[in-house]
């Protein structure tokens, strides 16, 4: 699976996690990991455990096993401020804006500028808003209305600026495109490859094959909650891919997790 | 409609600029003004309530004697409320401020009449101090007790502060087994207006002058801010209107304040005692600006700062609007929601003094019912109960048109039954117009 040299050391390892809510294990036992400036799409159906795997990096929940590398190094996450503390971005599938504020707000929400006297820096917050708004969706232009009022291409890109303007290491991205257009949708597509250019290691997560297969170096595939395999998307064919989400079948060119079908069982 | 990105058409809204190039006259003063038209409804409500009860009462209403009234009579709901705002833009509620300020004007009462004179001597000028700083203590410790449970235990507010109402009234009582306590000390006395507890004409009107510098001072930094960064500005006009508007609405009530005389017997017993002729036609001292007024106006200032200029206001916005994205945003939610209802006992405390000095004693059922005007306060002012939005002055204002239609009906002698019925039906349909407002805006 090694046709292109990757670096020794992963920017993130997720080793053997695990998490169960009240005796159902949504997570079983994963291993991901992801290299900087690598695309890795988490794909799975819908209750296969990819938001929940990723909200435990995002320090949203808390895992009941398994460690966390972050360039090697065992860290702690516990709440999501250790997560960003560690340059982990998040775009949740929800987007988690706060509706009645506006996008300034939103973007600097929990890392607000200050002034001198320790006050609200509203207006550096807002000029820094309308520079990177203006390299994303060079139409926005509703600065002063809660982001309730903007369309969902728009909070979609407010919750982008979010999550870029930090300088993050690491992207998670929850189904990036479900509210958007087609035209919106590829935008989205041209900054994961700019963003891949700048050697940040994105996680893109979704339902839908067809979304992450082009974007992605490479994909891991879970079902009901545990990993069925990783593979080089150079590896594998759509179809491969498709027959892990849905039936759990490890190809010759991923690698089984423990997640994977029994080679004997019928197909 | 080029503001908008290729596959969002359906969306409804325009940029301001857009909208109000193609509105009337009225859209367009309101866009350049930047005025929010909840307030001008509040203000509305207000004068349609003030000005009925005028008519009725036959012009007794609207005296500076009765408005200077109700100023006081204001006070101690209104600092509370810019409390209350912001425990409900976060979602909670607290039913016990009126227990909570019960409890906390015993232990002030106690502690300046019974227990400070004899450790210090009688009259000592610190007792209203130690008592007051005291009380604020005991406050945030309230309201800290409350907030760890219901932030850090799970429980909800509603309940929480449903049992503080009944322990906090128990604590009350149980300070002095129901005795009332009295007189309070002089110094504090003044923290509750009348004669003593106001500042005169000369200091009320150097206030008001201070307060329009500042009004225009505001407005000419924000300004110069935005220009900083070529943001969009408000039309030169619309500033000098704004700064106008609330320049002689200061200076109106410092003249309003300045027309109410002390009364004659006061003013006769204050000329006697300095020497001075007795003018004919009586001894004119104005009151000036009441003390408590002055003490909730501050109150409404900072708290206006609080949850518009710094972090933990933002805080308590983003809160209310999506609890869930501010604790992703890294907001320790936990701390910040027992940290408002921290600065509700606080509040409660500044209340308690008020209100004790105002009465001269603590007693037992001081603050009784409070509850209910202070929500009622907070919701009448535009603070929504489904979280997320909210201003401090709207409450204020709220707390106003409250206390207004009670000393209304005092004033026409209507019985207290009927007074709560109609406080009743008040709140409702305030709650309801505020809803299909609402609803039309959103």
């Amino acid at each position: 699976m090694s046709d292109r040299p990757s670096p020794a050391i992963p920017l993130v390892e997720m080793r053997n996690i695990s998490i169960s809510f009240g005796g159902l294990h949504a997570v079983d036992d994963v291993t991901v990991d992801l290299y900087p400036g690598e695309v890795v799409g988490l794909l799975g159906h819908n209750g296969a455990g990819k938001s929940t795997l990723i909200k435990i990096l995002s320090g949203a929940y808390k895992r009941d096993a398994g460690t966390i590398l972050i360039n090697g190094d065992e860290v702690t996450i516990n709440n999501p401020r250790d997560a960003k503390a560690q340059g982990i971005e998040t775009i949740y599938q929800t987007l988690a804006l706060a509706d009645n504020v506006d996008a300034a707000a939103n973007l600097f929400l929990g890392r607000e500028l200050r002034t001198a006297w320790g006050t609200l820096d509203d207006v550096a917050m807002e000029a820094a808003t309308r520079e990177v708004m203006g390299r994303l969706n060079p139409n926005f232009h509703r600065f002063k209305d809660p982001v309730k009022a903007l369309s969902g291409g728009q909070r979609q890109s407010v919750a982008i600026a979010r999550a870029i303007h930090f300088n993050a290491r690491i992207l998670i991205m929850d189904e990036p495109t479900a509210a958007l257009g087609p035209q919106e949708t590829a935008q989205v597509g041209e900054l994961i490859l700019q963003l891949k250019k700048e050697g940040i290691g994105i996680f893109l997560i979704s339902h839908d094959i067809h979304d992450v297969f082009d974007l992605s170096d490479r994909v891991s595939v879970m079902k009901n909650g545990r990993l069925v395999g990783s593979a080089r998307t150079s590896d594998v064919t759509k179809d491969e891919v498709l027959g892990m989400i849905i039936l759990g079948k490890c190809p010759p060119g991923a690698v089984p997790g423990p997640g994977a079908a029994r080679e004997t069982e019928p197909a | 409609m080029v503001d908008e990105p290729i596959g969002t058409a359906a969306a409804p809204d325009q940029p301001l600029t857009a909208r109000a190039a193609t509105a009337g006259p009225f859209a367009r003063f309101l866009a350049a003004t930047e005025i929010d038209t909840r307030l001008i409804g509040m203000i509305g409500a207000l004068a349609v309530v003030w000005i009925g009860f005028d008519v009725l009462s036959g012009g007794v209403f609207l005296t500076p004697r009765n408005l200077w009234n109700l100023s006081v009579q204001t006070a101690s709901v209104a600092v509370m409320a810019t409390g209350m705002v912001f425990v409900i833009v976060t979602r909670h509620i607290d039913l016990s401020v009126g227990s909570v300020l019960g409890f906390i004007g015993m232990i002030i009462g106690v502690t300046q009449a019974e227990l400070l004179p004899e450790l210090l001597g009688f009259g000592h000028p610190a007792i209203w101090a130690i008592a007051l700083a005291l009380g604020i203590v005991i406050g945030v410790l309230i309201g800290g007790l409350q907030g760890f449970v219901i932030a850090y235990l799970g429980v909800p507010a509603f309940i929480t502060t449903l049992g503080g109402l009944l322990v906090w009234r128990g604590a009350a009582w149980w300070v002095t087994s129901g005795r009332t306590v009295a007189p309070m000390d002089q110094s504090f006395r003044l923290l509750g207006g009348g004669a003593d507890g106001a500042i005169g004409a000369t200091a009320s009107w150097i206030i008001g002058l201070i307060a329009c510098v500042g009004i225009f001072a505001m407005l000419a930094m924000s300004r110069r801010q935005r220009q900083r960064f070529k943001f969009p500005l408000r039309p030169l006009w619309a500033e000098a209107f704004l700064g106008g508007v609330a320049s002689v609405l200061v200076l109106g009530a410092v003249a309003i304040a300045n027309a109410y005389p002390w009364p004659v017997g006061i003013a006769r017993r204050y000329a006697e005692a300095n020497g001075i002729e007795i003018p004919e036609g009586g001894l004119f001292i104005p009151h000036g600006i009441a003390i408590p007024v002055l003490v909730a106006v501050g109150v409404g200032v900072v708290m206006t700062f609080i949850g518009t200029r710094t972090r933990f206001g933002r805080y308590v916005f983003a809160i209310g609007g999506n609890p869930e994205a501010a604790e992703l945003s890294g907001i320790n939610t936990r701390w910040v929601t027992m940290k408002i209802f921290m600065l509700m006992g606080a509040l409660c405390a500044i209340s308690a003094s008020i209100s004790t000095a105002r009465l001269n004693a603590a007693t037992n059922a001081q603050g009784a019912l409070d509850e209910l005007y202070v929500i009622a306060a907070a919701v009448i002012g535009g603070t929504s109960l489904g979280g997320g939005i909210g201003t401090v002055a709207g409450a204020m204002l709220g707390a106003l048109v409250m206390q207004s239609l009670q000393s209304g009906m005092v004033l026409l002698g209507m019985d207290t039954p009927l007074q709560n019925i109609v406080v009743g039906i008040v709140l409702v349909l305030a709650v309801w117009i505020d809803t299909v407002y609402r609803r039309r805006t959103a």
